[in-house]
């Protein structure tokens, strides 16, 4: 099965994950819900308690929305693959002489797509409630397509959870206590700089930390007046968070693979 | 003519459960093979094995000559299966699913389009093709799951009780389909707990249970197996059973064969209307009163019953002549 074969396989599988998304949209609505929701509620009710020395709050908070935002669709990912498995369709693919790995392939791919989708609608939310990029177009097409490629690289984990546990139910609730804390102790919300030692070490090294700070940078959505910050990944936050989503990728995505060929060959 | 499926000493365990126990068979190309047996008798396990599904735990298997297990992703370009359930996507239409098979059988986008079209028409589902499928009937996603087994023209064909839980006008239209397959030139192993559906379609039988092959031969030579006639007597009252096990006892040439709730006696006879008349003689001046009677060629049913003591289409036991010391049926 070669390389080419195997990728178009899995552009199949992410082409009729699409038309689902497309036919069954209450998913979509209620997702997209969500984050505008988040923007909504930050903007304007923490937005007046919440103070950033030299900047607008509303600013800082959109990179962290965004941030936050596609770590959480990533556990779309790994639903979506849990309820693949316990529908008769993955006996179908698993007599076909389709590559092994496309169905996961497919379904990180389409999720590519979903989270472009969010993050469009994110983004318009943000421009209502007074957001702007104030950097160059450039660097926030940059900052976008790092969001995207940390939660490519955040998906193939969830890919394994999805395959890992007996339904979908059981992942949405497993995801979220890993996801809570990691998206919340980081500077998505609040500078890192402001928060108690042992977890600002943590969040200075959480690589959710740097993805927000890059996309911050980015953006050029960085109070004039704020810190320098103190720790190596904040510092060169694009560079760390690139490193973190390589790495990531390159540890789950066979551990996914080889889990669905083992799921599939046990059902 | 050549052999395409060949398999031998096939043993899967799940835990306790021996759901292939040392399990032969063969196919020869161009001809429908069913594997007939109740539910728990290993048939869906040995789909499975046979199209790459599950790994056996023992034994070795061939199709067009290729090895199962050490060659797996060859097989799979070879073979076209349909499932017991529909493995069809609820979300999409008929059309989008069929094109999608076809894409991953690799024919290219414009072949798969072109046969998921052709193939909605010849399964009368072209009014349904873009329409998703769980608005479709349950004998509409059989038809559509059979049509994609059919997508890329694959010279085997495995169907894994086609028509279960389909009514039988369903049934009789997709044993038309069926059989039209066949014609074309495929090779079609097909499982089935239905005597008729066996009956109709396949050239050889397997009559198989708790994981082995326990007959083996067309239709006609298993009921010759069994041989003779046999009169069944269903009485009105279940406490006349003992009487009538003891008149159609003396008319037999066999063993007799009871069912207890549907308050029915077999008996293997040789003397025809003749025995027919006298059995219905005994009945009445025993004053046994009989709901229905009936003279017939034996069934598959009795084929299986004299086989294994018990029901094929029930995969119950029926408690006379039943052998002790029978294993649990596990779920495959």
């Amino acid at each position: 099965m070669n390389f080419l074969s195997a990728l178009g396989d899995g552009l199949v599988i992410a082409r009729r994950n699409l038309i689902k998304l497309k036919r069954v949209p209450d998913v979509l609505v209620f997702v997209l819900l969500s984050p505008i929701m988040f923007v909504l509620l930050f903007a304007y009710v923490f937005g007046s308690a919440i103070d950033i020395p030299g900047g607008s709050y509303r600013e800082f908070l959109m990179a962290g929305i965004f941030g936050q935002t596609v770590v959480f669709g990533a556990t779309f990912t790994g639903a979506g693959l849990a309820e693949d498995m316990q529908k008769g369709i993955i006996d179908r693919f698993r007599s076909l002489p389709m590559s092994r790995a496309a169905v996961v392939f497919g379904r990180t791919a389409s999720d590519v797509v979903y989270n472009i989708i969010t993050l469009t609608v994110m983004a318009t939310a943000g421009l209502i409630v007074g957001w702007r990029v104030r950097g160059s177009l450039l660097d926030a097409l940059a900052g976008f397509l790092l969001l995207l490629l940390f939660a490519y690289s955040v998906s193939w984990i969830m890919a394994l959870l999805g395959l890992s546990v007996p339904s979908p139910e059981v992942l949405n609730n497993a995801s979220f206590i890993v996801i809570f804390p990691m998206t919340f102790i980081a500077n998505t919300f609040v500078p890192a700089e402001s928060l108690p030692s042992v977890l600002r070490v943590f969040a200075e090294w959480n690589p959710i930390s740097s993805l927000v700070q890059a996309v911050r940078e980015l953006f050029g959505n960085i109070p004039p007046g704020a810190p320098e910050p103190a720790s190596w990944p904040l510092q060169n936050p694009v560079v760390y968070t690139v490193f973190w989503a390589c790495l990531i990728i390159a540890v789950f995505a066979p551990l996914a693979v080889r889990r669905y060929v083992r799921v599939a060959k046990k059902s | 003519m050549k052999e395409i499926i060949h398999a031998t000493g096939l043993v899967k365990r799940y835990g306790e459960v021996v759901a292939l126990d040392g399990l032969d068979l063969s196919v020869r190309e161009g001809t429908i093979v069913a594997l007939l047996g109740p539910n728990g008798a290993g048939k869906t396990t040995a789909v499975s094995v046979l199209t790459t599904l599950i790994e056996p735990d023992e034994g070795a298997a061939t199709v067009a000559g290729i090895d199962v297990l050490s060659d797996p992703a060859e097989v799979r370009k070879l073979i076209g299966l349909s499932g017991q359930y529909a493995a069809v996507d609820q979300d999409l239409t008929g059309f989008e699913n069929l094109d999608m098979i076809g894409c991953l059988y690799h024919l290219g986008r414009k072949k798969a389009r072109s046969r998921a079209r052709e193939l909605l028409d010849r399964f009368d589902l072209a009014d349904a093709a873009d329409r998703p499928v769980k608005t479709y009937s349950g004998g509409m996603r059989r038809r559509l799951d059979l049509a994609g087994a059919l997508v890329a023209e694959s010279p085997v064909l495995f169907l894994d009780e086609p028509t279960t839980g389909l009514d039988l006008i369903s049934r009789r239209e997709l044993w038309g389909l069926i059989r039209t397959l066949v014609d074309q030139g495929a090779t079609l192993l097909l499982t089935t707990q239905y005597l008729e559906e066996a009956d109709r379609l396949a050239d050889d039988v397997l009559v198989i249970d708790k994981g082995k092959t326990i007959a083996h031969g067309t239709v006609d030579e298993l009921k010759d197996m069994v041989g003779g006639e046999r009169i069944a007597v269903k009485v009105t009252n279940r406490d006349d059973l003992p009487a009538a096990h003891e008149i159609l006892g003396r008319a037999a040439v066999g063993e007799l064969q009871g069912d207890e709730r549907s308050r029915t006696v077999v008996a293997p006879v040789s003397g025809g209307t003749r025995e027919l008349a006298g059995v219905l003689e005994a009945f009445e001046s025993h004053r046994v009163r009989i709901s229905e009677v009936v003279l017939r060629r034996p069934t598959l049913d009795d084929v299986f019953l004299a086989l294994t003591g018990a029901s094929a289409e029930s995969g119950e036991e029926t408690p006379p002549p039943a052998k002790p010391g029978r294993r649990g049926r596990g779920s495959r």
